[in-house]
């Protein structure tokens, strides 16, 4: 059956408390999910007493100010800070987000901080996306055509039909959508997840590809589509603003169409 | 025993079953189909006669015997492919997904079978 409760080696358990100096005024408390897999022990929470005065406006900004003044041992990935390489991805005050988007003070009382939900934890805040990113490989997210391109010039493509790519392309496969989904949850291995059909339906609809009718036959699956019950999870967490469902609708719409 | 396999091969699996698509249309033509017909099977209940006689002779009306089958029909076929998603969606073994999909859409034939032909039955004065 589908988990609906944590094993006993994965329940959460209370950690320490790291406080602020003495004198600090302005303090915001940042409880942090740790696990480290070489302790053997079960994963539990820290808390962190964050002096706002000396701190940036985003959750990534106390995080890597906790790394660097609090608790070096936090383990967290990040990379650009502005919400285009999709690495500070993680859950934040109950939501799958960017740290680097995520702004502290959009966030009531302590602010929660946790890994993406339902994946396997490499360390602290870093999930193993292992999975993920063979799922978006495994939709072969580039143009395939018979067609040679012409000798003297691009591919083209008229302005109407690129910009039916607007809302697709721009998916940094963050992995805050698919780790939303609970369809993905329960049957992660064998459905492909609101990412990677997001970026299956990108390559579905441009008119430079030729080879649609395949990535159609491909996806045409109990498991790695039809588990999308249009939830909308994804769409209510992309920190990109996408909207990987109605891609996923708009597929399975182009699927029955074949079929009439 | 360890999967050696990659990740990428995990993925694909046995690859695309090229199926489900009719699933999906005909789960969504009977949810259709029932707006009407749930909102009649009410009414008609609601201003059923009360007496035996006058409630078969209802019945044996050639219309309302085919709106009663057809009730019957979209109830359960809308149930069994509805519970075939429930049972893909939360039970993750296999053997027992597929047993449990087996029966679950026997039951619902069964169901529907008896109910055909407990109509049929009125309808033509056994």
């Amino acid at each position: 059956m589908a988990e609906f409760s944590l094993p006993a080696n994965s329940v959460v358990k209370q950690g320490k408390t790291h406080k602020a100096a003495e004198g600090v005024k302005n303090i915001r408390r940042f409880i942090v999910y740790r696990y480290d897999p070489d302790s053997g022990e079960n994963p539990h929470t820290d808390t962190y007493e964050v002096d706002m005065d000396t701190c940036g406006p985003m959750v990534l900004d106390a995080l890597l100010k906790i790394k660097d003044q609090m608790d070096s041992s936090l383990s967290l990935r990040r990379s650009c800070r502005e919400g285009i390489c999709g690495s500070c991805s993680m859950n934040i005050d109950g939501a799958n987000t960017l740290a680097c988007t995520k702004a502290i003070s959009d966030i009531k009382g302590d602010v929660k901080i946790y890994p993406l939900p339902h994946q396997p934890v490499v360390k602290d805040l870093v999930s193993d996306l292992t999975n993920f990113y063979a799922q978006y490989a495994s939709v072969e997210p580039w143009m395939k055509t018979d067609t040679a391109a012409p000798p003297d010039c691009e591919r083209l493509q008229s302005k109407e039909d690129r910009e039916l790519l607007d809302g697709l392309y721009e998916c940094i496969l963050c992995a805050c959508c698919s780790t939303s989904c609970p369809s993905y949850w329960w049957n992660s291995d064998r459905y492909l997840g609101p990412a990677a059909l997001l970026n299956a339906y990108r390559w579905i609809v441009d008119s430079r590809d030729e080879a649609a009718g395949e990535r159609l036959d491909d996806l045409e699956d109990p498991f790695k589509l039809y588990r999308c019950h249009t939830i909308m999870n994804c769409a209510k967490v992309c920190p990109k603003g996408l909207n990987p469902a109605r891609a996923i609708a708009e597929t399975k719409k182009l699927l029955v169409q074949r079929k009439m | 025993m360890s999967d050696l396999r990659t990740p990428l091969a995990r993925v694909k699996g046995l690859g695309s079953a090229k199926d489900g698509t009719s699933h999906f249309w005909h789960q969504r033509l009977t949810a259709l189909a029932l707006i009407p017909l749930v909102m009649w099977f009410g009414f008609a209940l609601a201003s059923l006669p009360t007496d035996y006689i006058t409630l078969t002779s209802y019945i044996r009306q050639p219309i309302i015997t085919v709106g009663l089958i057809l009730v019957i029909i979209m109830v359960f076929y809308h149930a069994q492919l509805g519970l075939q998603v429930v049972l893909e969606d939360y039970v993750s073994s296999h053997a027992k997904r597929t047993v449990a999909i087996i029966l679950s859409s026997f039951l619902c034939l069964i169901c529907a079978l008896t109910g055909i032909v407990a109509v049929l039955k009125i309808s033509f004065g056994a």
